[in-house]
């Protein structure tokens, strides 16, 4: 027991094993600590919930949002929902990529960024919309989505 | 010198619009100006929204007990003739006049939204102020029966889209026998071109909260949670900061109000998971599992969060209870046509001149809505889609339809939260019935066949029909696409899998020229 990572884990499982669906908060404490959630996530955290290693794994795939390799420092995401694509985001999204040379799912070689896509920010009377981590940007074409990442590389 | 009241949105939309540079900005300029002149001391409020996003930023003054509005404001625009002009509440480019007065706020029916932007959405003594837990105050005085029959004699049907009556769930909640019993809110807003659940979380959480302890209140629940989706950080930060609120004020925790009776609520969040929207599906990540739907029966109503008793109602369905307890279900009923009673917070998006929410009594047409709204910001309107990704797309001919639950049926699309998406003619219907299909492939639960692999069947064979160069073999791969959405449609589990058919269909139907050889 002298991993750090499944210390940690353990550590965190403690706090949310006596709640109501506690593996969900949990795993959003573990991708939020870790920035991913790592391999021996499930086999450690499993016996506190008396689930079984599959059923927490099982867990894990089901959800977009937890990942199972580290991400990028900070994360694009770019709406393609249909308010969104009403303005324009289906050329914004091959911008994107292009620009970035990224598909989504995918980072950057320098683990800066980490580019994705999101259905609906609610932002939907002035898409094309962009969440980068907790900012939302709004009305976003080529020229802002450049300004964005010059800021992110800038602030590096 | 009086103070000098000024009101900064700080929503989602008008943050990302700039918002938030505004309020700093007006800060600024009026210290200064306060320091040559030693003048006016003033207030900046950060309400809600008023809902009128075209006008966002739309920063407004108190004068003489009036509101009146500048927009939209850009923090370029913050200059020192515009916070001259905003300190007297005087002429500018950007004047709008007064806020009530504003044609497009003017005419709507605000009922559920009737506090949007008034003050800051985290003020409870301005919540009461306005009205707020008026209802909670007669709900106490009530027996549980006597709730659910103001919500019976309301008409209220379900928000979230499936405009189950509210009341039915409630009563079968209500007449079960339980240890526990839950309420849980289904704050899941996932579908593209709405905000209407956004909108109250971040502007009037503790509206939402209010129809919540009412639900609890109702059935014999002590224990409510929120479903909250996870693309949605700003609504979490206000939902937890009023909650906590709440439990300081003691309108939550045990003995709410002296009336002997508890609730306790708590958020949980979501991963980005579309399905999760689906009642079943919601409550399995509730409790901690993958979010595959499950058949009903068993409804949740009977058998829900832990297999027991649980109200599952959408976030607009929740926040429209407190006026409903307040001014009686007979005032709610007397709004709206037919079976559709009350008002919808309809949400106008996409390629829109005037975008925002519109609350309105059910029985406008479709085309009075997009009149108000300006029609499309770029280019001729061409298509509409009402209802969310799993709604129709419907052409002018059929923009005269009267917005009920009904009216909407009878012309095989649905009224569904209120979300309209309006296109130009620029759009691609075929590309549009594609996306419907690559999006249910994407977040499908994967549980029943139709749904699984139905959709991705479906996104090949409308790749196919684009690619046709025959006449004879775009016809037979558009019959094969007929025969498909009928397999979903009749086959699927839940409305993920039998309702993506909807937007397929109706493009095929109504735009069928964009499907043909050689279209676009």
């Amino acid at each position: 027991m002298n991993d750090p990572i499944k210390s940690r884990l353990l550590e965190l499982a403690a706090n949310f094993k006596d709640e109501l669906g506690g593996v969900m908060p949990l795993l959003h404490q573990v991708q939020k600590q870790f920035g991913y959630i790592p391999e021996s996530c499930a086999v450690t955290v499993a016996p506190l919930f008396r689930l079984s290693t599959a059923e927490v794994e099982g867990v894990i795939s089901f959800y977009h949002q937890f990942k199972r390799e580290p991400q990028g420092k900070h994360r694009i995401q770019i709406c393609r929902a249909e308010a969104c694509q009403a303005n324009g985001c289906r050329e914004l999204e091959a911008f994107s990529k292009e620009y970035l040379q990224l598909e989504y799912g995918q980072t950057s070689a320098d683990g800066l960024l980490s580019l994705d896509s999101v259905y609906c920010l609610g932002l939907c009377s002035h898409g094309p919309a962009v969440r980068v981590d907790d900012d939302l940007f709004v009305e976003v074409g080529a020229e802002k989505l450049q300004s964005i990442v010059e800021g992110l590389n800038d602030g590096r | 010198m009086m103070a000098v009241n000024i009101y900064v949105p700080a929503d989602s939309l008008s943050i990302a619009l700039g918002a938030d540079d505004v309020a700093k900005r007006i800060a600024e300029k009026i210290t200064k100006k306060a320091k040559q002149c030693s003048s006016s001391n003033f207030n900046i409020t950060r309400n809600g929204t008023r809902g009128l996003f075209w006008l966002e930023t739309l920063v407004e003054v108190e004068i003489d007990g009036c509101r009146v509005a500048y927009g939209p404001v850009r923090p370029a625009d913050v200059d020192d003739s515009f916070v001259e002009a905003l300190c007297s509440g005087s002429d500018h480019r950007l004047s709008v006049g007064l806020t009530e007065e504003i044609p497009e706020l003017k005419c709507q029916q605000r009922l559920s939204f009737a506090r949007l932007g008034l003050n800051d959405p985290l003020d409870i003594t301005a919540y009461q102020d306005c009205g707020g837990f008026a209802g909670l105050r007669q709900a106490i005085q009530y027996s549980p029966q006597e709730i659910v029959d103001e919500v019976q004699s309301s008409g209220l049907r379900g928000r979230g889209g499936a405009a189950f009556p509210t009341a039915i769930k409630w009563q079968t909640v209500l007449d079960c026998q339980a240890d526990q019993k839950y309420i849980v809110c289904n704050a899941d807003e996932g579908d593209s071109g709405t905000f209407a659940d956004r909108l109250m979380m971040e502007a009037d959480p503790f509206c939402l909260i209010e129809g919540m302890i009412i639900a609890g209140l109702a059935v014999g629940a002590d224990q409510g949670f929120i479903y909250l989706r996870s693309e949605y950080p700003r609504a979490a930060d206000q939902l937890l900061s009023a909650i906590a609120i709440a439990i300081e004020k003691n309108f939550l925790g045990k003995n709410i109000l002296g009336s002997g009776r508890d609730f306790k609520l708590q958020l949980r969040i979501g991963a980005e998971a579309y399905i999760c929207g689906e009642e079943t599906s919601l409550l399995r990540s509730l409790e901690g599992k993958r979010g595959m739907v499950s058949a009903k029966p068993p409804i949740p109503a009977i058998s829900g969060l832990m297999g027991q008793p649980t109200i599952v109602n959408n976030v607009i369905t929740l926040a429209s209870i407190p006026i409903i307890l307040a001014k009686g279900g007979a005032f709610y009923a007397n709004y709206g046509q037919g079976r559709s009673k009350g008002t919808l917070a309809f949400q106008l998006a996409g390629n829109v001149k005037r975008g925002g929410l519109y609350e309105f009594a059910f029985g406008m047409s479709l085309r009075e809505l997009l009149t108000i709204a300006g029609g499309c910001k770029n280019g001729k309107l061409h298509a509409v889609q009402v209802g969310g990704p799993l709604g129709a797309y419907l052409p002018e001919s059929l923009w005269d339809t009267p917005l009920d639950y009904e009216a909407f049926m009878a012309i095989e699309a649905g009224v569904g939260h209120g979300g309209i998406v309006l296109f130009n003619d620029e759009v691609d219907l075929a590309q549009q019935a594609r996306f419907a299909m690559e999006f249910c492939a994407a977040e499908s639960c994967g549980k029943c066949t139709p749904c699984r692999i139905g959709s991705t069947r479906g996104v090949e064979v409308i790749d196919r029909i684009i690619a046709s160069d025959s006449a004879q073999e775009n016809k037979q791969q558009i019959e094969l696409l007929d025969d498909l959405c009928e397999t979903m449609e009749l086959g699927s589990l839940c409305a993920m899998g039998g309702m993506t058919v909807i937007p397929v269909r109706s493009a095929l139907k109504h735009f069928g020229e964009d499907f043909k050889v050689g279209a676009k």
